[in-house]
């Protein structure tokens, strides 16, 4: 054995291989052993564009607190094979504390890792795979990683034989004795760090992904019905729905297209069943006209964009927050609407509740900017709370005659009459229409059913969920969805350097909320802006709609590197 | 109130609003209209438990003219809203209403699956070969020389056959009409939404504005010389040698509706989230 283990809070893995090699796999089991046995993690992946043969990599890191960013550097690098490994050469950054674990039959590391003066040592690992029927490499990789972070094997076995119920007993024994394997080839190898003991906790836990969660908080929300067209990288949001939903009574129904889809959802809504809908940004492109009918016909829906790189079909695979513009400015006419953002996997939960919720409370279309980073990352979390956001519309239910569905209400919410109610018939419509809802092109019925739907989102109390602020410092942060994470983390570096940074991540983007912004930079005397775009449109956001009380300074980049935490704390020092 | 009692008291006034349409005079959806009306009541359908919907064109002003829930909503998304409506609430009688321009030029791909997905609905497609909303420009049906200002000319591109491709996709239930013959077209609405699955109904409905041509209808259409078969090779022989002027149910398909797989209501979340727990 090598020296005394460096006791560390969080270690970062990644596992490199060509598609199908399995190293998703490693990854995944990983997490889920290192979850079971109470510490937390996040693992993402990252791959290219083919479906088999080409490259993917698991990306996790272990803490004993929870995470919602990828470390700046990786501690262990595992190399199933290095075919296609130098595609991710900007993505998995290495050091002279890197240890790289190499099969000297998968080829070399790329030459950015071995310049990078990683540690690399060499296990044939594919040679040991053969030696077991059925063998692979992948599990060889697992074991020697279970054993390098200092898992016992049996913390890996558990997870793995739950992952492998279905592929019957040979498969298991294959897969076990690959781990043990790899276990014993690690012995003697010195990694370097280990990870804290995770402080032992009561709190229910929870493995899933942020597209489960974004799924789970609609459901909570109310959700019975979703309309489905695959899109990447959303597509495990409908796919969760399809058998949830019928488990509760609900709904999923595939759509032929995105424009179907969103009409879909509003048919089932303007019958009384709260809807949603999950894609990306070409699917949120075609469903903007319909999204511009539900604000006009004021049905309630929810429809959450993932994000991925673009413009155009972009990156599909690889996050950006590039669709704030389409999903602020996107319909024609003046059209207010709910735009939300979560800010990590557990958050997807809570905010697409939320907008669930709000979208049902305010008779209006709900966008969910979710990412691909979040979205398809998995995360080892506390079960989030129960929260009372369930959707409750106001209905009219008993209807003596002269129903007027769009009637003028002080806070902008008219009642809603539901198909069956007697006597409550009208037409949904997405002509300018009368308190009735019956067609006109007159200036008084468009300037006061324009004024109603502003004023039912703008009245409407949005209390202390409209953002997450944290910090005192007159350095303020202010930055939104998945890089909420590294944010935070950049802050708590910055703090341990000895300067106190304030970080603002608006959970609710429109209607805006310039007192709550205003309140919120009181006192800060420099404001960075942190957003993963490459024209800076959070930015251009912030300047169109609110005051910015102090020199601003913007640090964007468009996808499809993540921005670490690294660089945004080295951004804050650079501005001391 | 009961469907038992409408039926034994209701007319087809009780199905019409008080919004005045505003069609041009002589317009054949006045008829269609009127072929509405008469057979809910025919069917005695209380009128809160009828939805109509719409997208785009002369036609799809037809919800706010009834008495009934309605949608008026986008250009040539009827059948997806109509699906999503019905699916969450079975109990309800869907009617969709569009035109040759909103239902088969930007609605065509929501045409094919709407056939194919065979949900329990009733879609009535007013034919003019035109569009008239946007003062007449050529539509799928338009004859290939039929000369606008959009195509000096003509479109030169044979004419889309909704029926043979209601057929080929699936729908259950195919017919045509002609919009003035009323009374005949409502006996054909009424059994088309009495029949399960997705049923489709093509309706002459003559431009008298911008197809004055089209007045000559009345002259050329006849009974189908036969009855309706339930044999899809005979039904497209039929369809796709006729001359678009027979005028009847033409296909009757037994396919079973769409039904999703739905479990009892739930509110208890707990059989879902034990997915995620360690």
């Amino acid at each position: 054995m090598g020296a005394t283990p460096r006791i560390s809070p969080s270690i970062s893995i990644a596992i490199v291989g060509s598609g199908g090699a399995g190293a998703l796999t490693t990854g995944n089991s990983l997490l889920e052993a290192a979850s079971t046995a109470g510490w937390h993690g996040l693992f993402t992946r990252t791959l290219g564009p083919q479906i088999r043969g080409g490259e993917a990599a698991g990306l996790l890191r272990l803490a004993v607190h929870p995470v919602d960013c990828l470390a700046d550097q990786f501690d262990l690098l595992i190399g199933i094979d290095w075919l296609n490994a130098h595609r991710f050469g900007a993505e998995i950054k290495t050091g002279p504390q890197t240890l790289v674990v190499s099969d000297p039959r998968g080829g070399e590391p790329p030459p950015m890792v071995i310049q990078s003066g990683a540690r690399v040592v060499e296990i044939s690992m594919k040679d040991m795979a053969k030696s077991i029927p059925d063998g692979r490499s992948n599990m060889i990789a697992l074991g020697i990683a279970s054993r390098l972070l200092g898992f016992t094997v049996e913390q890996v076995f558990g997870p793995m034989e739950k992952r492998l119920v279905d592929k019957g007993p040979a498969a298991i024994a294959a897969s076990l004795a690959g781990i043990t394997v790899g276990f014993d080839a690690a012995a003697g190898i010195d990694f370097g760090p280990r990870l804290a003991v995770p402080t032992p906790s009561a709190a229910r836990r929870w493995l899933l992904s942020g597209n489960e969660a974004t799924a789970l908080g609609a459901i909570r929300g109310g959700v019975r019905f979703a309309a489905a067209y695959p899109i990447t990288p959303a597509t495990e949001i409908l796919e969760w729905l399809a058998p949830s939903l019928a488990k509760i009574g609900g709904v999923l129904l595939q759509a032929e297209d995105e424009l179907a889809a969103i009409n879909m959802i509003i048919g089932s809504s303007y019958g009384g069943t709260p809807a949603m809908t999950a894609t990306s940004g070409p699917g949120l492109s075609l469903m903007i006209e319909a999204l511009g009918l539900a604000t006009s016909a004021e049905i309630p829906v929810v429809v959450v964009d993932v994000m991925r790189g673009g413009p155009s079909t972009g990156i599909p695979t690889k996050s950006e927050q590039t669709d704030l513009n389409i999903a602020i400015y996107g319909m024609h006419g003046d059209a207010p609407h709910l735009v939300l953002a979560p800010q990590s996997v557990g958050d997807c939960l809570f905010t697409t509740q939320w907008a669930t919720y709000l979208a049902e409370a305010l008779q209006a279309p709900a966008i969910v900017l979710s990412d691909q980073f979040m979205g398809q990352s998995r995360a080892a979390i506390e079960r989030p709370a129960d929260v009372a956001f369930v959707g409750a519309r106001s209905l009219a239910t008993e209807i003596s005659s002269n129903y007027k569905r769009y009637a003028m209400a002080s806070n902008g919410v008219s009642p809603m009459a539901i198909p069956g109610t007697l006597g409550g018939q009208y037409t949904a419509d997405g002509l300018t229409h009368s308190e009735r809802g019956t067609p006109t092109s007159g200036a008084g019925d468009h300037l006061a059913q324009l004024d109603k739907r502003r004023d039912k989102l703008e009245r409407f109390n949005y209390g202390d969920h409209w953002a997450s602020v944290e910090g005192t410092g007159d350095l303020a942060i202010v930055t939104w969805g998945s890089l909420t994470g590294a944010t935070r983390e950049a802050a708590g570096r910055a703090a341990a350097d000895g300067l106190e940074v304030r970080v603002i991540a608006p959970r609710l983007l429109a209607p805006v909320q310039p007192e709550r912004l205003a309140g919120a930079l009181a006192g800060v005397k420099r404001i960075l802006v942190v957003e993963q775009t490459h024209s800076a449109q959070f930015h251009r956001y912030l300047r169109a709609h609110y005051d910015l009380p102090a020199p601003v300074r913007v640090f964007h980049r468009p996808g499809p590197l993540p921005i670490t935490a690294g660089e945004i704390h080295h951004a804050i020092m650079d501005w001391r | 109130m009961s469907s038992l009692v409408m039926s034994a008291t209701c007319r087809p006034a009780d199905y019409k609003s008080d919004i005045k349409p505003i069609w041009c005079p002589g317009c054949g959806d006045y008829h269609v209209l009127m072929s509405f009306t008469r057979a809910f009541a025919q069917l005695g359908l209380p009128p809160e438990k009828i939805a109509v919907v719409s997208g785009i064109g002369c036609s799809s002003r037809i919800p706010a003219y009834t008495n009934c829930y309605g949608f008026h909503g986008v250009h040539g998304r009827s059948l997806a809203l109509a699906a999503g409506l019905k699916v969450t609430r079975p109990d309800l009688t869907v009617v969709v209403a569009s035109g040759d321009g909103d239902g088969y030029s930007i609605g065509g791909n929501h045409f094919l699956h709407a056939c194919r997905r065979n949900i329990d609905m009733t879609y009535v497609v007013m034919d003019n070969r035109i569009y008239g909303m946007t003062k007449g420009q050529p539509s799928p049906t338009t004859e290939p020389e039929f000369d606008t200002a959009l195509t000096p000319g003509g479109t030169g591109m044979a004419p889309f056959h909704p029926l043979v491709v209601a057929l080929a996709s699936g729908a259950n239930f195919i017919a045509r009409c002609f919009s003035g013959e009323p009374n005949e077209t409502a006996d054909v609405l009424a059994a088309a939404i009495g029949h399960p699955g997705f049923s489709f109904i093509e309706i002459l409905s003559p431009c008298v504005t911008f197809r004055p041509d089209e007045k000559a209808w009345k002259d050329q259409v006849r009974p189908a010389p036969v009855a309706a078969t339930d044999d899809k090779g005979k039904a497209a022989r039929r369809l796709m040698t006729d001359d678009g002027f027979n005028i009847g149910i033409l296909y009757r398909g037994n396919r079973a509706p769409y039904q999703p797989a739905v479990g009892p209501n739930g509110t208890d979340l707990s059989v879902l989230e034990s997915d995620f727990e360690l």
